[in-house]
């Protein structure tokens, strides 16, 4: 290759604009839009016009194994039978309920790892991978394992026959503790009727607003999945706090309990958003684990809109209703993502 | 130009990937000639048994044939089912597939033009006149028959501990009552016995005491109404039978949610429990643990049942525009045969189709079934999908999951009412 001259002259400037160098400029500036377009065109495919074809499913009466795209009238109608279903009420309120219970528990137990892995160096890297390694499991994997720890007759519950717990129980006059765990069809603080009290519509609810007993035991196994990559996220967040800071917080005097809840855990702020993000759309999606743990649940106690979308869509062959609870998840996950995704856009 | 020619590198390269992915499909569709692609659920130990009698009947008659096992695990065709429909939808068929007769058969696959009749061959094999019209007309629409069954299940079994039984002082004769199955259930509840086990991880299997409990109040004939609109899920002897249902789990196991069937039906033969409302592929259950019949653990018709035989029938279809034609009429010609269906029943524990196989070749319990079989009116599942379309399968399933926490008729009633009005095939309701 030839080395160009760095100032070229006037005329031979001019004589590339005139002659075919001003392709060569259209070309540069083509370039870009046409490399990306094989992969634009394939988002626009299988993500865009998916979406619509999903959504206009769900407006159809396509409710059998025969395609079926005539519009369904009234419009709406589908959407409107699914939420009168109690079914789909329970799975509104499991999605809000395991959201909570999942990410407290994740980012709870993920922060504590991470500033203990923080202080104590020795045996750091083996215990970080420790922590870590539940992450790289699949979710059915977690799902079988915990449903036979939460078996009421075979699992955890056996442990509290052996260590005596029960035994120490039955002499205080406490009747032994043999939970139910993934069997239990209980709703505990169900507020059904405080809610009714303000909008009085909520009498219309079919399913009792509360913590789904059920619900719990794969909270936890979801929890014990994911905290090791909440800690992760922590761990990488701490080591960007410069110890100066710490140090100027304890000449001020801060105790160590102070230095962390005034000065380090509001530093870890966008690091919180960021796993509350990820970590929230991953609850809200959730299907393979509830799926393999425990199912729809005891009265649909662990059911979740997933599970319901691929019900209705493979096993009752309603297509439209499943497109429509389909388009509800997304609706929901982008509730989550787009004031995060339009907030970082802002910071850039 | 270093930089112009990797551009037009990169141009050439980003079209090309565009026009492999646009060309690809077009070239994936050579296909070997002699073959048959068969599609089922059948993996567990005694079914992929008894599918391998099948493939040795079908071999038997196209020994060069290759046979494609298309099996998918999962019970019931839970995970097999959304395959089969996506391939049927996108027009790649198997050349037969596993169906229940009924609506199943007629209204999923008949009604959407994926199978073509085989009438010709119950004329050509004769099958008209050994099995019974009344199986046929489960398989018949506008005078054309759609599949050939391999053997047939006894839904509304109901399976008990024999020596448990006999323990506390319970004997059961030839048939029993609701009223003298509360009595032993009262009777064993004190004894500190679960009288009822119940493994409805999934739910079917509650479902399936629900249909057997519905069944026996209303009898066959009503049964039939509920399906074609002449009787409806809110009159009061479908409420009545709601009502001893959740009378009869107010006696089942506590962990019935945590458990398979098959735990169920194993809880029954330990004697940690006492009965099991199940088809007869509980059978193969007692069978395979060694357990004899009429003494370690006996049955009965489920209460109220005694003159109905729910059918619980597995059979075989023609694809339209099946790939492999020949292949699949012998291997349909294979199924309905005398050999195959002696052969492939004792091992997945139904009794044939057929009426004139030879009975020797079965123990007591089937040979008890084939009595009844011959007598009893025959009824459709619709836990099964056979009754009603899957729509309503899917509305009982829910229906049965909420009643089992709240034993709420009313609610339960209005379930199935609705679930019926979605089920409905008219449009724009």
């Amino acid at each position: 290759m030839p080395s160009m001259p760095l100032a070229p002259s006037r005329e031979v400037a001019a004589a590339r604009v005139q002659t075919g160098q001003a392709r060569h400029i259209s070309l540069e500036h083509l370039l870009p839009p046409l490399i990306l377009s094989p992969s634009l065109g394939a988002l626009l495919i299988f993500v865009y016009i998916f979406i619509g074809t999903t959504f206009f499913v769900s407006m159809t009466n396509w409710r059998t194994l025969a395609i079926d795209t005539s519009i369904r009238q009234p419009l709406f109608a589908t959407y409107g039978e699914m939420f009168a279903m109690p079914r789909f009420q329970a799975d509104l309120r499991n999605t809000v309920i395991f959201t909570v219970l999942f990410l407290a528990l994740a980012m709870a137990v993920g922060l504590v790892l991470a500033i203990l892995l923080d202080h104590h160096v020795l045996g750091r890297a083996v215990f970080r991978n420790v922590f870590l390694f539940p992450y790289s499991l699949s979710f059915i994997v977690t799902g079988v394992v915990w449903r036979w720890i939460f078996n009421p007759e075979t699992g955890v519950n056996v442990l509290f026959d052996i260590t005596g717990v029960n035994s120490l129980l039955g002499a205080l006059g406490v009747g032994p503790l043999r939970p139910g765990w993934l069997t239990d069809p209980q709703v505990v603080l169900a507020v059904n009727g405080a809610l009714a009290r303000v909008f009085p519509a909520a009498e219309g609810l079919q399913v009792q607003l509360g913590i789904p007993v059920a619900l719990i035991p794969t909270a936890i196994a979801a929890a014990w999945q994911l905290s090791g990559f909440a800690m992760a996220m922590y761990l990488a967040g701490l080591s960007a706090i410069p110890n100066e800071t710490r140090e100027a917080a304890r000449m001020d005097g801060a105790s160590e309990w102070q230095v962390y809840r005034r000065v380090v855990v509001p530093m870890l702020r966008p690091i919180t958003v960021s796993i509350a993000v990820i970590l929230g759309h991953t609850s809200l999606k959730i299907f393979d684990l509830i799926f393999a743990m425990s199912g729809v649940g005891p009265g649909f106690a662990t059911d979740v809109p997933g599970i319901f979308v691929f019900e209705q869509t493979f096993k009752a062959t309603r297509y439209n209703l499943g497109a429509a609870a389909s388009f509800v998840m997304l609706v929901l996950v982008s509730a989550v993502i787009v004031p995060y995704l339009a907030r970082s856009l802002k910071e850039d | 130009m270093i930089r112009k020619r990797y551009s037009a590198i990169a141009l050439a390269l980003s079209l090309a990937t565009a026009a492999v992915s646009l060309l690809a499909p077009a070239s994936v569709s050579a296909q070997a000639d002699n073959q048959l692609e068969v599609f089922s659920w059948w993996t567990s130990g005694g079914e992929a048994a008894a599918l391998d009698q099948l493939f040795a009947g079908f071999g038997a008659r196209r020994p060069s044939a290759e046979i494609v096992n298309a099996t998918i695990a999962g019970g019931g065709g839970s995970a097999a089912r959304p395959v089969l429909q996506t391939r049927l939808a996108g027009g790649n068929p198997p050349d037969t597939w596993q169906v229940h007769p009924g609506w199943e058969l007629l209204g999923q696959y008949v009604e959407a033009g994926y199978v073509e009749p085989i009438t010709e061959l119950y004329q050509s094999e004769g099958w008209s006149q050994v099995m019974p019209q009344g199986l046929i007309d489960t398989m018949t629409r506008d005078g054309q028959i759609y599949a050939v069954l391999a053997g047939v299940h006894r839904g509304n079994g109901f399976w008990y501990n024999k020596k448990l039984l006999s323990q506390h002082g319970i004997s059961v004769g030839s048939s029993l009552s609701f009223d003298e199955f509360f009595q032993a259930a009262d009777k064993l509840k004190a004894a500190g016995i679960t009288p009822l086990c119940v493994g409805d991880s999934g739910i079917w299997a509650s479902a399936e005491l629900f249909e057997n409990t519905l069944l026996g109040v209303v009898g066959p004939e009503k049964w039939m109404g509920l399906w074609n609109g002449s009787v409806a899920f809110d009159s009061p002897e479908v409420k009545q039978a709601m009502t001893i249902y959740g009378r009869m789990l107010d006696y089942q196991n506590s962990d019935h949610a945590a458990l398979s069937w098959d735990q169920a039906t194993k809880k029954v033969m330990e004697g940690s429990c006492a009965f099991n409302s199940m088809g007869d592929w509980a059978y193969g259950e007692f069978h395979n643990a060694r357990l004899v019949d009429n003494e370690d653990f006996g049955w009965v018709s489920h209460p109220g049942t005694d003159g109905a035989f729910v059918i619980v029938a597995d059979g075989f279809v023609m694809a339209r525009n099946a790939p492999h034609r020949e292949n699949n009429a012998e291997w349909l010609k294979a199924i309905g045969s005398k050999e195959t269906q002696e052969a492939f029943n004792p091992v997945k524990g139904s009794i044939p189709a057929r009426t004139d196989v030879d009975r020797s070749k079965f123990g007591p319990y089937h040979n008890w079934s084939m009595d009844s079989f011959k007598t009893a009116t025959l009824v459709p599942s619709v836990v099964h999908g056979e009754a009603a379309p899957a729509a309503f399968q899917q509305a009982l399933n829910d229906a049965v999951t909420t009643f089992v926490t709240n034993h709420n008729v009313d609610a339960f009633s209005q379930a199935l009412v609705s679930g019926m009005r979605a089920a409905a095939p008219t449009t724009g309701l």
